[in-house]
């Protein structure tokens, strides 16, 4: 793994630890970020420290991130993100899950994609998941989901 | 003897039904390569709410004591540890099983999980009302401390590096400070509107172990996972019992060890399980038979790693230390439920508090008689395809999240922290001192502002934080737990060179 996939991470790390410490010591009334101003200096200490070491090319914990595990994971990142940032509230709990949930086993589903029984295979888990979600949340638990223009 | 008195909430119906729930979800959760017994306890948080406190708890209680077990059935018959806590299990269990031997092997690690599993409850039983009298003398600052010791002895342990781990433990107690202030009811970080109330902790606590291990599918990308599980053939229950009896050095080697291990806050079920098989074989006349299929190895691993279950909760229930990342799941479990763990424990809720610590001794019996036969089926939902088993955790983790409050907020704190949780596993940040920072964040802070507030009208602030031997031994133990975990990583970085 090279030290630019360490500096990334740690970098951001180190940044946000540099804008708590600054919101904490800068914001009033001071009696109320007293506590977070003991935490955020601990914090950059911690995160100056890491991002030195990733910079010196000394950070070795942690098995990094391929190029292969990025490509494997974009596609199912971006179903969740839109699933859960946009689709849940949109369209409706149960829709948006039953999109997202067919859409993630479409996408990663080792299956052959040209065969119809594969299609029909996973139509059919996807219908038995969202049967099983509602009965649970809706009928059992009783929660309120959002309804969105679907259901 | 007080807990022989609450028994009886135990045996209602209800009690009863969702202590077979959970023992029979948690053996089928923990025998799935890829859910631990922290995100599935994480998961289940959500379905304890429309419940009495003491009913979510028995749950709760039920499932994790069972995903630990159940973790043996995918380690011993596809040799995919369910757990870390398993991953001694599959040394010798999967040999065994190889052999033929798997409803033997499966049987063996059942009973001694039984074992094992039982000493530890007794021990927490026993244990935990003497340290609640101990932990009465705790002030202020004292409290601020173990909250501090709390989230060290986590990040320097269970990290692979003590300062990405002790960081991860600052990220934790800053996120806590997110929404309004206690004290004043000053706006604090509220940089969107999903943080007004602050960092929900069931949601946050379901996104950092359950979003990851969906994400960790993701990025294995579309392959053929299939795994072929050895077929059980049957095996006499009376011969299993009479070959557990038979090693009894094995049993109590594992059964102490893990029950020790237990107890010291922050080492988990995987160490227990490793220290005891490595003990037990020093120990053992048939050295050479480890690794190839041996008993011994079974039983010592299985009843360690169930040993610790019970004793990882003394320190939670007495001092709100959790002993292991799925018992600071456990604490956000009490927490939502208004129960605050420690010195009153036992004097404000024993009603609750009794009956959970009882109905996981019951909840060994029923694992055991249970785990025996569920162990087949087990594994058959254990071959469940990853694809599958991603978009359905995904799925439970945002109706979970939501169900919490019913705000949209929550979910997409879970799916936010979930996601930077995991690029940050990737390079060597922890989860489990993320989220022991979130929990005793506001604790630790509230003793702050208290010891402060007592330290102003007396001595001052150093004399008051510093001072007095309970608040030394503290300070030491965090500075000893720290450059214990330093040394520990230097001499392998040695070692490695």
């Amino acid at each position: 793994m090279n030290r630019t996939q360490h500096m990334v991470p740690s970098g951001i790390v180190a940044a946000v630890a540099l804008w708590v410490c600054w919101i904490s010591y800068t914001q009033q009334p001071a009696d109320a970020f007293l506590f977070p101003r003991l935490i955020s200096t601990a914090f950059l200490l911690l995160a100056l420290w890491t991002f030195g070491k990733a910079v010196l090319g000394l950070s070795k914990a942690g098995a990094g991130l391929s190029m292969q595990m990025m490509s494997n994971l974009a596609p199912g990142l971006l179903v969740a993100g839109i699933y859960v940032f946009w689709a849940a509230k949109t369209l409706g709990f149960y829709a948006a899950t039953s999109l997202a949930f067919f859409a993630l086993l479409s996408a990663y589903d080792p299956a052959p994609n040209n065969s119809a029984r594969t299609w029909i295979r996973r139509l059919l888990i996807t219908i038995g998941y969202i049967a099983v979600m509602y009965g649970l949340f809706a009928l059992v638990l009783k929660v309120y989901t959002p309804r969105g223009i679907i259901i | 003897m007080e807990f022989l008195y609450y028994f009886g909430e135990v045996f209602t119906p209800v009690s009863m039904l969702l202590l077979v729930g959970g023992t029979v979800g948690g053996l089928i959760l923990g025998a799935t390569p890829g859910l631990s017994p922290t995100m599935a306890v994480a998961l289940l948080i959500p379905f304890t709410f429309h419940l009495k406190p003491v009913h979510g708890l028995i749950l709760l209680g039920a499932a994790y004591t069972s995903t630990v077990a159940g973790g043996a059935v995918s380690a011993i018959l596809l040799k995919i540890p369910g757990a870390p806590a398993n991953i001694a299990t599959t040394l010798d269990g999967h040999e065994m099983a190889k052999r033929g031997q798997g409803a033997k092997a499966l049987q063996l690690a059942f009973l001694s999980s039984l074992v094992g599993g039982v000493f530890g409850v007794l021990l927490l039983i026993f244990l935990t009302p003497l340290l609640a009298q101990w932990a009465l003398a705790f002030g202020p600052s004292h409290l601020f401390w173990l909250a501090i010791l709390g989230v060290t002895v986590i990040g320097s342990l269970d990290s692979g590096s003590v300062v990405k781990g002790l960081l991860s433990g600052c990220i934790g107690m800053w996120l806590a400070t997110i929404g309004y202030d206690d004290m004043q009811g000053v706006q604090r970080f509220i940089f969107h509107d999903a943080l007004g109330g602050g960092v929900n902790i069931i949601a946050a606590l379901i996104g950092l172990f359950a979003i990851p291990q969906v994400l960790t599918m993701f990025a294995k990308g579309r392959h053929d996972d299939s795994i072929e599980a050895i077929k059980v053939q049957t095996h006499p229950i009376g011969e299993a019992i009479r070959e557990v009896f038979k090693r009894s050095k094995a049993l109590i080697i594992g059964t102490l060890s893990g029950s020790f291990i237990g107890l010291i806050p922050g080492v988990g079920g995987q160490i227990a399980g490793l220290v005891a098989y490595d003990q037990t074989k020093k120990f053992s006349s048939e050295k050479e038979k480890f690794g190839t299929g041996h008993s011994e190895g079974v039983i010592a691993a299985e009843a360690a790693n169930n040993a610790m279950v019970g004793p990882s909760l003394v320190p939670l229930l007495t001092l709100s230390i959790p002993g292991s990342p799925t018992a600071a799941v456990l604490l956000g479990g009490l927490l939502i439920h208004g129960i605050f763990p420690g010195s009153d424990l036992f004097d404000n809720h024993p009603d609750v508090a009794w009956p959970f610590i009882n109905s996981m001794l019951i909840g060994q019996i029923l694992m055991c008689a249970f785990g025996i036969y569920v162990a087949s089926f087990a594994a058959k939902i254990a071959q469940v395809p990853q694809s599958i088993m991603a978009a359905a955790v995904l799925g439970l983790a945002v109706f979970g999240s939501f169900s919490v409050q019913q705000s949209m907020g929550d979910v997409y704190v879970m799916m936010a922290l979930g996601t930077m949780m995991y690029f940050l596993e990737r390079y060597g940040f922890s989860a489990a001192p993320l989220v022991l920072g979130l929990i005793l964040g506001p604790i630790a802070e509230s003793n702050y502002i208290q010891g402060s507030l007592i330290a102003g009208a007396t001595d001052g602030q150093f004399a008051y934080f510093f001072g007095g031997a309970l608040n030394l031994l503290l300070i030491g133990v965090v500075v000893l737990s720290i450059g214990y975990s330093v040394f520990v990583e230097m001499r392998s970085r040695r070692a490695l060179a």
